[in-house]
C-alpha cells in the first residue's frame, strides 16, 4: 500500500514536472498576452502542487479506514462556498455592465481593453452560468448522488481533482476574457487549450458521477440523478463539437474552428440552446427534484410524470437550437423544425413545475412558515413563466419582434435569476447546515429579506426588459405612410435609457440579497448551535 | 435512519421505492398536461406538412403552402417599390428646386430622406444631423461647400475629397507647421490672430504680427477678412462655428498639420431618387439656401 502510494507520487512529481516546464517554456514563446499570463498560472500551480507532492511522498500516509462508510463531504462544503463565492462575483459584475450600459463614462477611459462592456460581459455570463451554476451543479449532484445511492463518491480524491480543476478553468477563462483571449463563441469562448483542460475534468466528473451510480446499494436509480446524468453526458458532446478547432500555433491562443460558415452557426446554437438546456435546466431539475421534496418532507408527486416529462425533455431541446437563427442565412426548414420542437418542448418543460408544486400539495401551510421552501416555489414560478416565454418567443412571428431586442436579454434572466438563482439559494440554505452538522440556519429572518430582495429586484429586470424590448422592436420595423423607416438605431438607444436605469437597480437589489444570503450561512456556519447526532454514514433508505 | 416523508390520510399509494427518505406518489399525469402536449405534437406535424421543414437527401421538403422567408421578404420589398415607382419617378425627373414646392413630392422627398439618412448618414453627422468633431452640423447656415439643393446633391452624389470620384470636390489645407512653411512664433501669431476674428485671443500682444502672416499665407482661401470661400471648401473663421475646435490648442494642431476631412461618394450605393430625397431632407433642416 504504502510503496505504491510512493510509485503514484513519483508518477505524479513528473508529471507536474514536466507541466511546469512547458509552461516556462509557453511563458517565453507566448503569442499573446492572454496565452502569456495562462502560462504563467499554469506555471504556479503545477510548481505549488509539485513542491506540495514533494514535501509529502516520505510522510506516513494517514489511515483511511473506515472512510468507505462515510459520505465525501468535504469536497461539497467546498463546493458550496464556491458557490456563493462566484455567485456574488458574477452578480456584481452583471450590475456593473448594466450600468455601463446606462450610463457608458462607466467604461473608463484608464481600463480600456480590460473592463470595457465588452470584455466584461462574457466574464459575467460565464460567472454566472459556469462558475456560480456549474459549481452549484457539481456541489450538489456530489450531495445527491451520495445520498439517493447510499454509497460514498466514487474515486477516492478524484473529486477534488473535479472541484480544483473546474476553479482552474473559471480562472483561465475569467483571466483570458479580460485579455481579449476568446473565440468568440457565446458561452463557448474560452480558447483551445482552456477547452481541453475542461474536456478532462469533465470525463473525471462523470467518471465520478457515474461510479458511484454503479455502486449505489439502492436497487433503483432516483429521478434527480437521471437529471444530473443526461446533463454531464449532453454538456461533454456539446462541449466537445462546437469546439473543435485548429491551433493557429501552439504557443498562442488563436484557434481556427473547422465548421464553415451557416453550419458553425447552427453548431454554435445547438451549442449555446442546449447549454439553457441541460446545464440550466436538466441539470437544476436534477437539483430540484431532490432538495424540494426533502424540504417540504413529501413524497414526489408522480413517478410516472417524472419519467414521461425526463425523456420528452431531453429528445426535444436537442432540435431547438435553430430558433435562435430565424431569419438569417439558416435555411427555412431548419428554422421550422427549431420552432416546432421548440413549442413542443413547453409541456414537458411545464412537467418539473408540475412535479415540484404538486409536492408541496398536503405542505402548502409550510409556505408561512418556512422562507427557505418559498424560495424553491418561487424558482419553479419563475421556471414556468420563462418555459412558456421560450417556446412563445420561439414562434417565428413572435421572433421576428422579439429577436436582437432587449426582450430576449429579460428572457434569459427571469429564468437564470428567478429559476436557477433561486433554486440554488434554496438548495443553499438546506445545505450548509446539513453539511457543517447545524441545528438550523442563522436567521430566516435573514431567508426572508433575501427572498424579497432578490424577487423584487426581478421583476425590476424582468419588467423593465419586457418594456424596453418590445419597445425597441417596434420602434425598429416601425415605418411611415410611404413605407420609410421612421427611427435610426440611436433614437432607439437614447429612447431606452430610463429603462435601463430601473435594470440595473434591480440588479443591485438581486446582489444585495445574495450578499445577506452569504453572511447569513456564515453566521450558520460560526454561530448557529451544532446538531448532535447527524447521519454521515450511508444507509440504504429500504 | 433518516426521517422519512411525513405522509397524511388520503395520499395516495406511493410507488414502493424510497431514497435517502424520499418517496414518489403513483399519481397518473394530470389530464390537461398530457392533452396539452399531444395537442401541440398535432400542431407540430400539420405546420411541418405546411411550411419548408424535413430535410430530405437533396433539400428539404418545401411545405404544401409554399411559404418561404425569402419570397416572403422580397414580396414585402416589391410591394413597397412599386407602390413608389411613380413618385420616385417624378422625383428623378423633376428640377432639384422645384422638389420643396410641390407639396405632395416635398413631403415625399422628405419623408424618404429622412430614412435615407438616419441608415446612411447619422453615423458620423448624428441621427438628429448635428454633427461632431470634423463631422460638419447640418442643421446651420454655415455650409463649407454651399447651402443650396444643387450643391448638397453635388457633395452627396460625389463625396468630398473623395479619391474614387474625379468630380468629388477636392481641397487640400498646406501642412503649415509639419512641412515648415511656417515658424512656431509666426503659427502663434496667425492662430492669435484668427481668434481675434470672432472671440477674444489668447495673447493680444501676437494679434498684429498674425494679420501679416494671415494676409501672406492664409488670405488666398480663407479671403482677406476670414470670410472663406466655398468654391474652395475654405470654412469661414470670422464665425464662432468650428468644425474642429476654435481654442488655442486646436486651432495650432489645425495649422501645424492641416486637416483632411473625407466623405465618401453615394451614388454608388444609393439610387438618384434616394440622393434627391435626403439631399431635399438636409436642404429643410433649417440652413438651406
Amino acid at each position: 500500500m504504502a510503496k505504491g502510494r510512493k510509485m503514484s507520487n513519483y508518477i505524479k512529481l513528473i508529471a507536474l514536472g514536466l507541466v511546469t516546464l512547458f509552461a516556462m517554456i509557453g511563458t517565453n514563446y507566448a503569442r499573446d498576452l492572454a496565452y502569456q499570463v495562462h502560462a504563467i498560472i499554469v506555471m504556479i500551480v503545477a510548481g505549488g502542487l509539485f513542491l506540495y507532492t514533494l514535501r509529502r511522498t516520505d510522510e506516513p500516509k494517514v489511515a483511511a479506514a473506515g472512510l468507505e462508510n462515510e459520505y465525501f463531504d468535504s469536497v461539497i462544503r467546498a463546493g458550496t462556498i464556491a458557490t456563493a463565492f462566484w455567485g456574488v462575483v458574477g452578480f456584481l459584475a452583471g450590475t456593473f455592465i448594466a450600468f455601463q450600459l446606462a450610463f457608458p463614462a462607466l467604461n473608463f477611459e484608464w481600463a480600456d481593453g480590460l473592463a470595457n462592456f465588452g470584455r466584461l460581459r462574457p466574464l459575467h455570463t460565464s460567472a454566472v452560468i459556469f462558475a456560480f451554476g456549474g459549481n452549484a451543479l457539481i456541489a450538489t449532484s456530489f450531495y445527491v448522488v451520495q445520498r439517493t445511492s447510499a454509497a460514498r463518491l466514487w474515486g477516492g480524491n478524484l473529486a477534488w481533482f473535479v472541484f480544483w480543476g473546474y476553479q482552474l478553468f473559471i480562472v483561465l477563462a475569467a483571466t483570458g476574457y479580460l485579455l481579449g483571449g476568446t473565440q468568440s463563441k457565446e458561452y463557448a469562448e474560452p480558447e483551445w487549450y482552456v477547452d481541453l483542460w475542461l474536456t478532462i475534468v469533465w470525463v473525471a466528473y462523470l467518471a465520478v458521477f457515474l461510479g458511484t451510480i454503479i455502486k449505489r446499494k439502492e436497487p433503483h436509480i432516483y429521478v434527480a440523478n437521471w437529471f444530473y446524468l443526461s446533463f454531464i453526458v449532453t454538456v461533454a458532446m456539446l462541449h466537445l463539437i462546437n469546439n473543435m478547432t485548429i491551433p493557429v500555433s501552439i504557443w498562442g491562443s488563436k484557434s481556427v474552428i473547422v465548421w464553415p460558415g451557416v453550419q458553425d452557426a447552427m453548431i454554435q446554437w445547438w451549442y449555446g440552446h442546449n447549454a439553457v438546456g441541460f446545464f440550466l435546466t436538466a441539470g437544476f431539475l436534477g437539483m430540484m427534484y431532490y432538495f424540494i421534496p426533502k424540504q417540504a418532507e413529501r413524497p414526489v408527486f408522480s413517478y410516472k410524470l417524472s419519467i414521461i416529462h425526463f425523456w420528452a425533455l431531453i429528445f426535444l431541446y436537442i432540435w431547438a437550437g435553430p430558433h435562435h437563427l430565424h431569419y438569417t442565412a439558416l435555411p427555412d426548414w431548419a428554422s421550422t423544425l427549431g420552432m416546432v420542437m421548440s413549442v413542443i418542448l413547453w409541456m414537458p418543460s411545464w412537467g418539473g413545475m408540475i412535479n415540484g408544486l404538486m409536492t408541496l400539495s398536503g405542505a402548502w401551510d409550510k409556505l408561512r412558515t418556512d422562507p427557505v421552501i418559498r424560495m424553491m416555489v418561487i424558482s419553479l414560478g419563475f421556471y414556468g413563466m420563462s418555459t412558456f416565454e421560450g417556446p412563445m418567443m420561439s414562434i417565428r412571428a413572435v421572433n421576428s419582434l422579439s429577436h436582437y431586442t432587449d426582450w430576449t436579454i429579460g428572457h434569459v434572466h427571469s429564468g437564470a435569476l428567478g429559476w436557477n438563482g433561486m433554486i440554488t439559494f434554496g438548495a443553499l440554505y438546506y445545505l450548509v447546515p446539513a453539511l457543517w452538522k447545524r441545528e438550523s440556519l442563522y436567521s430566516l429572518r435573514l431567508v426572508s429579506w433575501h427572498f424579497w430582495l432578490a424577487t423584487i429586484g426581478i421583476i425590476l429586470y424582468a419588467a423593465s426588459m419586457w418594456v424596453t424590448g418590445i419597445m425597441e422592436g417596434l420602434m425598429w420595423r416601425e415605418v411611415d405612410a410611404n413605407g420609410f423607416l421612421v427611427n435610426s438605431f440611436a433614437d432607439t438607444v437614447a429612447a431606452k435609457f430610463p429603462m435601463y436605469v430601473v435594470r440595473g437597480l434591480g440588479g443591485v437589489m438581486f446582489l444585495a440579497g445574495a450578499v445577506i444570503m452569504c453572511y447569513n450561512l456564515w453566521m450558520t456556519v460560526r454561530k448557529a448551535p451544532a446538531k448532535e447526532a447527524s447521519l454521515t454514514v450511508p444507509v440504504p433508505a429500504e | 435512519m433518516s426521517k422519512k416523508s411525513q405522509k397524511f390520510e388520503g395520499d395516495p399509494n406511493t410507488t414502493g421505492h424510497e431514497w435517502d427518505g424520499i418517496e414518489e406518489f403513483d399519481n397518473p399525469m394530470p389530464r390537461w398536461w398530457l392533452w396539452t402536449f399531444y395537442a401541440t405534437i398535432i400542431w407540430g406535424v400539420l405546420y411541418t406538412v405546411a411550411y419548408p421543414a424535413w430535410p430530405l437527401i437533396n433539400g428539404a421538403t418545401a411545405g404544401v403552402l409554399g411559404w418561404s422567408t425569402r419570397a416572403d421578404v422580397a414580396a414585402e420589398i416589391t410591394a413597397v417599390e412599386e407602390a413608389n415607382a411613380p413618385v420616385n419617378a417624378k422625383l428623378e425627373a423633376a428640377e432639384l428646386n422645384a422638389i420643396a414646392e410641390d407639396p405632395e413630392l416635398g413631403s415625399y422627398a422628405v419623408s424618404a430622406g429622412s430614412a435615407v439618412f438616419k441608415t446612411w448618414c447619422a453615423q458620423c453627422h448624428g441621427s438628429g444631423a448635428a454633427g461632431a468633431k470634423g463631422y460638419p452640423n447640418l442643421l446651420d447656415d454655415d455650409w463649407l461647400w454651399g447651402g443650396s439643393v444643387e450643391d448638397i446633391h453635388a457633395t452627396i452624389t460625389h463625396g468630398i475629397r473623395n479619391e474614387d470620384s474625379d468630380e468629388a470636390r477636392y481641397s487640400e489645407m498646406p501642412a503649415f507647421g509639419r512641412d515648415e512653411l511656417l515658424e512656431k512664433e509666426e503659427i502663434s501669431q496667425v492662430v492669435n490672430y484668427v481668434m481675434s476674428l470672432s472671440a477674444e485671443p489668447q495673447d493680444a500682444s501676437k494679434v498684429e504680427a498674425g494679420s501679416v502672416v494671415f494676409a501672406d499665407n492664409c488670405a488666398s482661401c480663407h479671403m482677406e477678412d476670414g470670410t472663406g470661400d466655398r468654391a474652395q471648401g475654405a470654412p469661414n473663421l470670422a464665425d464662432a462655428i468650428w468644425l474642429y475646435g476654435g481654442d488655442y490648442e486646436t486651432l495650432t494642431e489645425t495649422v501645424s498639420n492641416s486637416r483632411y476631412g473625407v466623405m465618401p461618394a453615394w451614388n454608388t450605393r444609393l439610387t438618384e431618387a434616394e440622393i434627391r430625397a435626403v439631399s431635399s431632407y438636409v436642404h429643410q433642416l433649417g440652413g438651406g439656401e
